[in-house]
Formats: structure tokens, sequence, C-alpha cells
């Protein structure tokens, strides 16, 4: 697979580290009522679809930035690419 | 129909012409006490163990290609109960037991080949690490055998045991683990339970479960509705995708691990041999090939493919550890899907939904739990109450924290 990064362009998937499911970049609201029970579902529970999944790849043989990579789990195809950070920004995350 | 040497003789003598087709193909029944959903390995155990052990015959197994077309016929056939956990290790044992008395007890035959399994250790920690493991699997009435390098040395001549990264300072055996002929367990266990009543209905999948106030009262297929007091899912590499339908989502990623056969050679490899350090393991056939794997892709995949960074890192394990495998070719690479869940073990429960139950999370030991798996599973089902081998392979068990995590990674399935 190649990641066509945002910054740096095309590169081997070989140079990336996975981590999963982009929703972990939603991290709960520790001070919630149910906070236990978000966090388990934050920590344990995942979609797992069969098509596009957007996930979370680092750099780690790179420039060490992480992507959320949208990326259909049946065929391997990979449709778009974003740094993690302009990601979470623009979900009124501050960093 | 009974097997035996003397049918074969007699068979011979006749012509071949009083073989039988091994399973009937019914049509779906509009109703049935329990369906299964997944004609795999782990469906047809669970309905063989029902109607064998557990005196129900109105099962139904449906399947959405042919059976046996998932994992049971994409795996590296390998049995081994050389697990540590408390909440593992006795159901594995069980597992190997059944193992053991299968061909008997289903009268076809699996090939079962106890050839001994060895886990390859390359530096102290490792081996006090083995050793705690050992004990652990004896506390359980398993077998296993510490090897040093030495006695190592006079059995596989042809390990590289002076490799300058992962010295081989000796090996944990068990010698009960071993081989089976991986399709032959599907087609035995379908033959077991079709003699007794259940039908296997293939070319039938699943689209939708009838769930009314919290109740599941029966599925949607592409052969009709069928009702049923009981359903039971156990479609592991699809769990993420079947159990959406019902509404739930579950502690399980979907990911690829491939596997390697070479064209066949002479007997070169007595046993299965692992080394994880290095990402590989190998046994070799009956046929000749050697059949080994290493390491997941990593990354979620519904795709029954892998990608080459992996078939590297594997064939760099092989010719690490054991460098006569270079002139071997390889003939095939394969893919399969398996249930990552976030601890690496397996779940076999009830689900939210009554009437719904659950098995799946094998990540990718699903193949030795075979038989204990459609035991266990069969138990749940039949009484409503877990067999006292499986009680901790419950889905809530991170809301408690009572994982069962024989590596230590916690939630990174791709990990374990």
């Amino acid at each position: 697979m190649i990641i066509n990064h945002p910054l740096l362009g095309p590169r081997d998937a070989a140079e990336f580290i996975y981590l999963g499911d982009a929703a972990l970049i939603d991290r709960p609201d520790w001070q919630a009522e149910d906070a236990m029970q978000q966090f388990h579902d934050y920590a344990y529970l995942r979609d797992n679809p069969a098509g596009p999944h957007q996930e979370l790849w680092y750099h780690e043989q790179g420039d060490r930035s992480w992507l959320v990579v949208t990326r259909d789990t049946t065929t391997h195809d990979i449709t778009d690419v974003q740094l993690a950070r302009d990601v979470a920004r623009s979900r009124g995350r501050d960093k | 129909m009974r097997y035996s040497a003397f049918r074969i003789f007699r068979e011979g003598l006749t012509g071949n012409k009083g073989w039988k087709p091994v399973w009937r193909e019914p049509d779906p029944k509009p109703e049935y006490d329990i369906v299964i959903v997944g004609g795999g390995g782990h469906g047809l155990a669970t309905a063989y163990y029902l109607a064998k052990e557990f005196g129900m015959r109105n099962i139904a197994v449906l399947e959405k290609g042919w059976i046996g077309s998932g994992n049971i016929g994409r795996n590296t056939t390998i049995i081994r109960s050389n697990y540590m956990l408390p909440g593992n290790e006795p159901f594995y044992e069980m597992s190997l037991k059944l193992w053991e008395g299968l061909e008997q007890d289903f009268n076809y035959n699996a090939m079962i080949s106890q050839r001994s399994i060895l886990n390859l250790f390359h530096s102290d920690a490792q081996r006090d690490a083995f050793v705690r493991r050992g004990n652990a699997m004896m506390l359980a009435g398993a077998d296993a055998e510490l090897a040093d390098a030495d006695q190592l040395r006079s059995e596989l001549p042809f390990l590289d045991f002076d490799n300058a990264r992962f010295p081989i300072k000796g090996g944990l055996y068990q010698r009960r683990g071993g081989t089976v002929r991986h399709d032959a367990v599907a087609w035995g266990y379908a033959r077991g339970a079709d003699s007794r009543g259940v039908d296997i209905i293939q070319n039938c999948e699943v689209t939708g479960f009838d769930i009314e106030n919290g109740r599941c009262t029966g599925v949607q297929t592409s052969r009709g509705a069928i009702r049923a007091k009981k359903v039971a899912v156990c479609v592991a590499g699809s769990s993420g995708r079947v159990m959406e339908k019902a509404g739930m989502r579950l502690p399980i990623e979907s990911h690829v691990l491939q596997a390697f056969v070479t064209e066949g050679l002479k007997p070169v490899i007595p046993g299965v041999i692992t080394f994880g350090a290095g990402h590989f393991y190998v046994s070799q056939s009956d046929k000749g090939g050697l059949v080994f794997g290493g390491d997941l892709d990593g990354y979620n995949s519904y795709a029954q493919r892998g990608n080459l960074p992996v078939v590297e890192d594997v064939a760099e394990g092989g010719m690490a550890i054991m460098p006569m495998i270079g002139r071997a070719r390889l003939l095939r690479s394969w893919g399969g899907i398996m249930d990552m869940s976030m601890d690496g073990s397996p779940f076999i429960d009830k689900t939210g939904v009554e009437g719904l139950y659950f098995n799946g999370g094998w990540c990718y030991g699903g193949f030795k739990a075979t038989p204990a798996s459609g035991f266990c599973y069969a138990h749940l089902l039949a009484k409503d109450e877990p067999h006292p081998t499986a009680t901790q392979m419950r889905l809530d068990r991170f809301v408690a924290g009572n994982l069962i995590d024989e590596k230590g990674m916690g939630n990174q399935p791709n990990l374990h």
C-alpha cells in the first residue's frame, strides 16, 4: 500500500505504524456522569466496518506525523489522507 | 454409513459404487429450536455436540457459501494447548483432549498427528517466562517439556543455533501438540451433525436478525425468513459485519493474517517449530509442503489477502532461523480474516439480546479451539450457562477489567 502523505507525497505503508479507528481522536469527557461507560466504549468497542474506514497511521520512519487515512477494508484502496492534527482541529480540539 | 477398513476393502472389490454423499442438502424449514449462523469448523462442531452430547435435533446451520469455506480452510492446521492464564489454559487443554479422541468420536479420518510443537527461546529472561508457562500448562493437566540447546542441536540440527541476534538457547516442547487435516474437521463434524438430523443449509446468507422487545425470534436470510428459539452467531472473521446487523458493536477488529506453502519436499521438519521472536512458525504437511506464517499485516482488513512487506518479513524470519529453506520455492500464499479481540482472547457468551448468542474473537487461535469451542458453545446454548472451562470468555469482561491478556498488550488488537 502507498499512503499519499499530505506533506511528503506518496510513501510506502511499511514506514508507518497502525493504531486503529480514527474515532480514537474523539476522547470522551472524563467529567461526564457516565464517563466510565464512555471510556469503556472508547477504549474497547469498534465499528469495524467492511468498507470505507477512517484510521490513524503514524509516520514513524518519516516525519513522525499522525495521519487520518480513509481506506476501504475490503480492497485496501486509500481514498483520502489528512493530517490528524487538522482533523482534530476541525472537530473542535485545540491540538 | 460407518467408515472402516473393512468398508474400504468391500467397496474396492465392488467398484466403489456404495459411497454416498456425506451430508444432505435440505431446504430450510420455517422454524428451528436453534439456528447456528456460520457453517465453519466452530459452527459445525457446535451443531455436532448439541446433537450428540445434549440431545437436541431441531437445529439448522446456515452458511453463506459452502461449509468450511472460511478460516477452517485457510489456517495452518496447528493444534496445541500451550497457553498460560487460568481463563484460557483449561479450555485449550480440553480442546486438545477432544482432538485426541475426535477421529474415533466422529468416525472420520482427520489425519490428527501429534508430532509436537516447539517454541524457541533466545535469552535467560525468555527461558524464565517459558518455564513459568510450562508450569502453568502442567497445573492445568497439559504436558510441557523444557529442552536445552544441546538437546535441540541433536534433534533439529538444521536450525541456526548461533544466529547473531537470536541465538537459540532452548525451547519449550508440547509433545502432544501437532497438526490436523483441517478440511476433514469441517467435513467430519458436518457428517456427524447431519446424520443426527441437523439441517446444514449452504448458500444461505443471513441478512438480518428479527429482534423485538429485546428478544431475537429468528433471522432473515437470502432463502427466506427462519424463526428460531435461539440464534447462535459463530462467524469469526466476519463478526463485525454480522453483529452490526443486530445493532451491536464488539470489542473486535478484523485483521488479515497471511500463510504460505512451499512445493512438496521430502520429510525435513519433524514437528511444528515456532520462532516467535522473529515472527515465523513452520510445519511440514503430509504432502511435503512447508506450511508457514508469521505476524498479522497489522491494519483492519476484510480482503482475505495481505501485502508484500509481511511476505518479506516472514521470509526473513524463516531464513534467519532455518537457512535450509532458502532453496524451497513458494507454491502459494493466502490470507485469512481474524476476529482480533481487545485482549487476544475469545468470546463464548450470551449477548444483551435474549435468544441471541455470540461466539467469536478467536484471533489466530481458532482452529485449535474448534472442538472445545463447539462443545462449550453447545453447552451454553443447551443449558443457558457457560461450560466450566469457558466462564471467563465473556463479552462484558472489559467493563470489570477481567481481561484474559496472555501477552499483556492491552487494547491494541494488531499486537496480540
